[in-house]
């Protein structure tokens, strides 16, 4: 049976709208809601499975970050996870982290905990980078079952579907292998109430890189971060029916057609035949 | 300073997203050589020698780079490095090269850079960062610039006007037996390619179905488009994976989008705010999709999309 290492790491909530500080060091994060990453909840998910198959021994959740990483650690755990190991990240070394230092993390863990299949979300909603699978297999020189859609144990290793850009792709790999999850692995559960409280009492570990003997040196200095451009901030014309020479006389119960009171830009126009008169003026048809 | 290039084919020929990827490199300046790796990649080759501007191209062909995996693909690019020691190796940001960069940064003690949307000198790169809602402005400091470029922020380098001369990848033992391609089921479609369509049209959970995406197919033939979905969409099992689009699906910026019975997530926006002109369809007036739509129409997409059909 397998022993899972699986990553997980902390970021600021999905659904949060995000604001870029004025100095643009880089985004705000202070009083902002965080959550474990989505796809990281469902690599724990897709590891907490395959325990419950009976194909993994023991799932073990990994997190580097400040300390506001054990409550992600402690959501793993909630969700099935055996144990935990923070590896303690913070301030100036937290800011500079890439995945490379990640993966360097990981893969030592690996080896020192004796896993066999490390599973972490393909990418974080945060940097999107992508990365942190794909370097830990090199690093460890196992196979990559990256953006998996379906994971299966067969004789000899586990058979992979990945989401590649024209469809689907299977591969068989060897264990032990580095699997990434892409979003339709699994649903991930919703930690129980009784969970959440027997997961206070699963065991967490603390350890720092300088422990693992991982150099954090910062590989990229950030220039700045910015505001997207406003690419959308087009010649707004505010059109009305009447503009248009549509009569909306009987005036029961607007539901439909009249502008949202508040709209960055574009304008809403009251039927097809405006819609195909304004992609015709636009050239597009 | 000298840039690899690594080119994305199917063997029959170049995918175009790496002449977006040429045309970042040439943006970075500096010799480019072009790596094209497969089972029989000599079209492929063929066509990237006739790109203006690149010095040599690499070819490696053999059975063991069958389904290009990265395990295979890795050695043969660390190879090549080994030999010709070059400052930059680019791949375009798709499933394709996001899998097997990183693979070889890590063997290079590299942070590669993901995506990026822009160069502002061999070492400064622009990308984005939460889901296109901040745009980050980054140094590269390792020795070796290991990046994936996102394809619509470059214009496509045309196949025309050069005569790359074509030599041999350096030759190797790059089998393995850790991973064994299967197979591949692609979506077959005679419509454009997604990432290089002109036109899109794309569907949500405003469909209700995958059967009624046949409306979003009639419309599409009548304006060449490709059709595309919101991941609601695609969770839902209405369309394949691959028809994605958004943070974690495929990036497009076509000159006209069509959202129908989309209610613009902020993740799908990120996928397709850059598109010129975006036309939204959707029965809630309230949804974020109008705050970017250059023309909304508030409608019953069943009836709406019919008529818009019938009347182009």
């Amino acid at each position: 049976m397998s022993r899972v290492l699986v990553g997980v790491k902390r970021v600021i909530d999905y659904a949060v709208k995000i604001r870029v500080k004025p100095d643009k060091s880089g985004v705000v994060t202070d009083g902002v809601k965080h959550s474990m990453n989505p796809f990281d909840e469902i690599a724990v998910e897709e590891a907490v499975r395959m325990k419950e198959k009976k194909l993994a021994s023991e799932v073990i959740a990994v997190s580097c970050g400040p300390a506001q990483s054990q409550e992600t650690l402690r959501t793993a755990l909630a969700m099935g996870a055996d144990r935990a190991i923070h590896v303690e990240v913070a301030g100036a070394e937290y800011e500079t982290m890439q995945p490379i230092h990640v993966a360097k993390i990981l893969a030592k863990l690996s080896k020192d905990e004796k896993a066999d299949i490390v599973i972490v979300g393909k990418q974080a909603i945060d940097d999107d980078s992508n990365q942190t699978a794909q370097m830990t297999a090199a690093l460890l020189d196992w196979p990559q079952g990256t953006f998996a859609s379906k994971v299966e144990k067969t004789d000899a290793g586990l058979t992979v579907t990945r989401e590649i850009d024209g469809g689907l792709e299977t591969i068989k790999t060897k264990v032990p292998v580095v699997i990434s999850a892409d979003l339709r692995l699994n649903e991930p559960r919703y930690a129980t109430l009784p969970n959440i409280m027997k997961a206070k009492k699963k065991p967490l570990k603390k350890l720092t890189a300088k422990d693992l003997g991982v150099d954090l040196a910062p590989r990229i200095k950030v220039i700045n971060v910015e505001d997207p451009p406003k690419a959308k901030k087009k010649p707004l014309k505010k059109l009305t029916a009447k503009d248009l020479g549509v009569d909306l006389a009987p005036r029961i119960k607007v539901i439909s057609v009249e502008d949202p009171p508040v709209r960055q830009a574009g304008s809403i126009v009251p039927d097809v035949d405006t819609l195909v008169a304004k992609l015709k003026e636009g050239g597009h048809v | 300073q000298s840039t690899l290039v690594l080119a994305e084919h199917n063997n029959e020929g170049l995918l175009p997203v790496t002449q977006n990827a040429l045309s970042a490199a040439k943006k970075i300046g500096g010799d480019i050589s072009v790596l094209v790796a497969g089972t029989k990649c000599g079209p492929a080759a063929e066509q990237i020698s006739k790109a203006s501007g690149v010095s040599k191209i690499l070819v490696a062909e053999s059975d063991v780079f069958k389904g290009f995996t990265a395990e295979t693909l890795a050695p043969l690019i660390l190879a090549t490095q080994k030999q010709f020691s070059f400052t930059h190796i680019l791949a375009p940001a798709t499933a394709f090269g996001k899998a097997i960069l990183p693979r070889v940064a890590a063997k290079l003690d590299v942070s590669p850079i993901t995506d990026i949307i822009g160069v502002k000198d061999a070492n400064t790169f622009v990308r984005t960062i939460y889901a296109g809602n901040a745009i980050l402005t980054l140094e590269a400091k390792d020795p070796i610039k290991v990046v994936t470029v996102r394809g619509t922020a470059f214009p496509p380098e045309p196949l025309e006007g050069g005569s790359a001369a074509v030599e041999k990848a350096p030759e190797g033992d790059y089998k393995t037996d850790l991973v064994e391609w299967v197979s591949q089921e692609l979506t077959k479609s005679d419509r454009p390619e997604l990432t290089s369509a002109k036109n899109i049209v794309s569907g949500g959970r405003g469909l209700k179905s995958g059967d009624n995406f046949k409306l979003l197919y009639d419309l599409a033939d009548k304006l060449n488009a490709a059709v595309g979905a919101s991941r609601a969409a695609v969770d839902a099992g209405f369309v394949p994976n691959d028809l994605q689009i958004g943070q974690t699906g495929k990036i497009v910026a076509p000159n006209l989008y069509i959202a129908v019975g989309i209610s613009g997530a902020i993740q799908h926006l990120a996928g397709m705010k850059d598109s010129k002109t975006i036309v939204a369809i959707n029965k809630d007036p309230e949804a974020p999709i109008f705050q970017v739509a250059d023309y909304g129409l508030v409608a019953d997409l069943f009836k709406a999309v019919p008529e818009l059909t019938s009347k182009l």
